[in-house]
Order: structure tokens, then sequence, then C-alpha cells
């Protein structure tokens, strides 16, 4: 099994879990859209020495994978194969920015560090809760909530063509490689040939293109995707959306962490 | 109407590359009948059926299908009368989940809601996959995603079913269920394939199509067993008409 076969099996899994019909699950899927697409616009409104104050928004990450049943491993592995993006932006803070801006247990933490900190923590929770989105809805329903929103209809078919033939596509590429592996005897695979691998794709890619446009027109595609599925919100939905944007819009106004060691401590000081 | 429900006559085409693909081929099918179209690779099978569904268009020659010659202009009465089922069941199963690929085809129809659901119901049950309604088309396995593309076909309610090779890449047991079916749909079929056991236990006509051109037409039993026209067109007996190897050299089954 080479990588891509690898990547090919558990390409489609977090996706999967979305038709176990969990309380997530049940929640209109332009609810969820909303409300991730707001949060991820609260998550990154944040300045860069943020960092206690993003504290209360791991809150709705949680909570949607408590109530989404999703396991931790496949969430947190995704996690760290795109971290390498969010650590190359925020490896040069600590370089840059070395003024202390916080005494913790009476050692100074350098303000760059704190910096390094709030980025890494506004990526995992912005990408936590797309992943989540996608693992408690369904990128096909995710793409269609996204047309009923009024995504541009091109946008929202090329997405769902991309998902449904990324798996042919991944299956090819991973067929060619094996093919290649059978006969080179061990020898890597040089930058041309992996070149002329990926040109064959290419043409391939596109009679299949062909082919599937053919099939589609034979079936009176006109263009347009007929609507289907439940169109009304439920009370559920709205709860959903209303209490969780509250939320975000109290954490973003106010300070919650500093309100509760108020609450908590106030009295003592 | 006329009397004829497939006709094709003195079709012409060649590829944009020059290669020649039909050489005047002339045919008619009738209401009911169920047709298998065999030949050698190449020898025009796809091509042919890609002209009864209106994807390519003739150099030279006509095809009618019911009441309509392919024109782009007839394209949408042509496709309504005709179905048909692709090699590659990855190419024909595009949308998100099983139930909504079949019931692609009435609602681009314009049917409303609970008819759409009566039909993907009934296409389901009618291939016995009823249990993959759910399913996303890229998780099926081989015989699954034939059967589902099947469905998503009769889903249309076609005057003419055209398969091409609908028994590529099946399991015995597939295969064997798919035949099953085939034989049970009163639909007027068009069957290409080189199973040519499937062809005898499915149609009771065939074509034999040879460089471009219609080698032979008639009951299926009689063309299967013409040895030397089989030859010529570089296929051979289906097994169930081969002599027996166990029972001897000259002995056939009866």
């Amino acid at each position: 099994m080479n990588a891509l076969d690898a990547a090919l099996a558990h390409l489609g899994s977090l996706d999967e879990l979305a038709a176990r019909g969990t309380p997530m699950a049940r929640i209109d899927a332009r609810t969820k859209v909303v409300v991730t697409v707001a949060y991820v616009a609260v998550v990154a409104s944040f300045g860069r020495h943020e960092l206690t104050r993003l504290a209360p928004l791991a809150l709705f990450p949680a909570a949607v994978a408590a109530l989404g049943d999703v396991p931790l491993r496949p969430l947190l592995l995704r996690l760290a194969i795109a971290s390498p993006f969010a650590l190359g932006v925020a490896a040069l803070e600590p370089l840059l920015d070395r003024a202390p801006a916080a005494l913790v247990g009476g050692v100074a933490i350098p303000a760059g560090w704190i910096a390094f900190a709030s980025i890494l923590a506004r990526y995992a929770l912005s990408l936590g809760a797309a992943l989540l989105l996608v693992a408690t809805t369904g990128f096909d329903q995710v793409a269609t909530a996204l047309r009923r929103l009024g995504a541009p209809r091109a946008l929202v078919v090329q997405l769902l063509f991309t998902w449904r033939y990324l798996f042919v596509l991944v299956g090819e590429a991973a067929r060619m490689v094996r093919a290649r592996e059978l006969r080179a005897h061990g020898r890597p695979l040089r930058v041309g040939v992996a070149a002329q691998l990926v040109g064959v794709l290419l043409l391939r890619a596109m009679e299949r293109a062909q082919r599937v446009h053919a099939a589609m027109v034979c079936r009176g595609f006109t263009g347009t995707f007929p609507p289907r599925g439940r169109t009304r919100l439920a009370a559920p939905d709205a709860a959903f959306a209303a209490g969780w944007l509250a939320f975000f819009a109290a954490a973003r106004a106010l300070d919650l962490p500093a309100l509760l060691g108020a609450a908590l401590f106030g009295g003592a000081r | 109407m006329s009397h004829h429900l497939v006709a094709v006559d003195a079709l012409r085409y060649v590829y944009p590359d020059g290669t020649p693909a039909l050489d005047g081929v002339t045919f008619a099918i009738h209401h009911g009948e169920s047709v298998a179209l065999v030949g050698a690779n190449g020898a025009g099978k796809s091509t042919l059926l890609l002209h009864l569904a209106g994807v390519l268009f003739p150099r030279e020659g006509r095809v009618r299908v019911g009441d309509w010659p392919v024109t782009r202009e007839t394209l949408p009465q042509v496709r309504r009368s005709l179905g048909i089922v692709f090699q590659d069941p990855d190419d024909q199963l595009f949308m998100p989940t099983v139930e909504e690929d079949v019931a692609f085809g009435p609602a681009s129809l314009g049917l409303p809601p609970d008819e759409i659901e009566a039909r993907v119901a009934a296409a389901l049950a009618r291939v016995g996959a009823e249990g993959l309604r759910r399913r996303p088309p890229h998780r099926l396995s081989g015989g699954e995603k034939r059967a589902v593309a099947i469905a998503a076909v009769l889903a249309s309610s076609p005057d003419v079913l055209v398969m091409d090779e609908p028994s590529s890449n099946l399991d015995p047991a597939a295969r064997r269920a798919l035949i099953e079916q085939l034989r049970r749909f009163e639909h007027t079929k068009i069957v290409a394939s080189h199973d040519l056991d499937l062809v005898l236990d499915v149609c009771e006509r065939t074509i034999v199509l040879a460089g471009g051109r219609v080698a032979a037409d008639g009951p299926t039993r009689e063309v299967l067993d013409d040895a030397p026209l089989l030859a010529r067109c570089r296929l051979e007996r289906p097994l169930r008409l081969q002599a027996c190897p166990r029972c001897g050299p000259g002995a056939r089954p009866a």
C-alpha cells in the first residue's frame, strides 16, 4: 500500500461520521454553516497578542464534538497534518518580538511567544470547527447548504464534483504509482517520470470529464441540480444558532476570562 | 408513429482524428425486442451507442429513436425515450448519494416530489439496491455501483434501455443477478457486450459489428453458433455452445 492508497482509505472517513444521526447531525446544515463561519470570523478577529480571551471560544468545538460524538483521534490527526502552514506563519514571531509582555510565576514571557501561541490557537480553533462541520454535516450537505445560502451555483457544483471525483482521481493516481513501483525495481521516482504521470492523469481526468458530462446530459442535465430535502428551519436550529451567536458576540465584546476571574476571586482581593 | 422503435440508416461516422468508426450501419429494432450488439474491440459498438443517445451525431445517414430523428433539436425527446447505462458506473454516478443520483433523471424531467420518491423507490427495488439509498457512490462495490447505475436510468422510465458492457468487472454472482434482472425487464433492450453467454441468456436477436459494418443480424442462437462468421469477426462461440471437453469432441449439450 503506497501513500496514495492510505490517503484514499481515510479521505472520506470524517465525512462518513455525519451519516450517524447524532444530535449535531440533525441540526439544519445551513444553520451549522452560518454558525461555523461566524465562529471562524470571531476567532480570526482577535489581535495577535490575545490568548486568554480565546480560551472561552474553545467551548464551541468541544460542545460540537461531544454532541456529534466525533472521535478526537482523526480530528487531531488532520489538525496535525495541516499544522506546518500555521507553524510556518507563527515561527518568526518569537524571534522578532522579544519584549517581555507578561509575568507567569515570576518568569517574563516575551510578546513574540504569546503571538506564537495565539496564532496556533486561532489556527486550531478555526480549522477544528471547520472539520467538525464536515464531520457532523457531511461534505455534500455543506455544499448544498452553501447553495441555499446564496453561494454561486458554479462554485457549489465545482465543490460537489471535486469531492465526488477526488476519490476516483486519487484511486487512479494510486494505481499508476503502484504500476510504476512494481516495474521500477526499487529505483526512486524521478521528477521527469512524475511529471509524465501527472500529465497522463490530467488526460485521463479530461476524458473522464467528457464521459461524465455525456452521462449527465443523457439523463437530462441542463445546468442546474434539482433542489432536495428539508427546507424549513425548525426550532432547535434557531435555538442552536441564536445561542451560539450570542455566545460568540459576548466572547468578542467582553473579556470573559477576566469577568469570570473577578466573579470568582474579586471578593477575596 | 413508426412501428420501429430504433432505426439506424446507413450511419457513417469518422472520428475527428480521421479514424473511421462506422461505415454504413443499417438496422431497425421493434418494440419489446432484446438485441445484442457484439463485435471485437474497436468494431464500433460504443460509437454506435453514443449515436443512439445523441452524444455523437452522424457524418452521414440517419438515426431515429421513437418518433424522433436524433438531432440537436430533438435531444430532450430522444433522451426521454432512451436511457443509456455507461460502461464505467463511476462516469454515471455523479451525485453525492445513491438516492439523489437515482432521483436526478426524474427531477430533471420536472416531476413532483412524491412521484420522484415513488420512482426512486421502485427503481432501487428493481435492482435490489434499496439498502444503498443513503450511501455515497464512491463507497460502493463494483456490483453495487452497476446496480445503482441501472436503477438511475430506469427511474426515468425510458422506452429503450441501452447498456454498454453491463457485465464487465462483475463477480459471477453479481453477473448472474444482473442477467436475471435483465431477463425480467420488459423494456426494449440494446446490450453491447463481449459476454456472449450473457447475450445468449438475455437477447433473442444479435447484431454483429465488424470494421464498422453489420456483419450479421439474426436470431442469437443461429448467429452465435456460426463458427466461421464468429472467427471472421474476432469472436468465438459462447462456452455453452462449445463442445464439452469432458464428454469428448463433438459432444454438445442439448
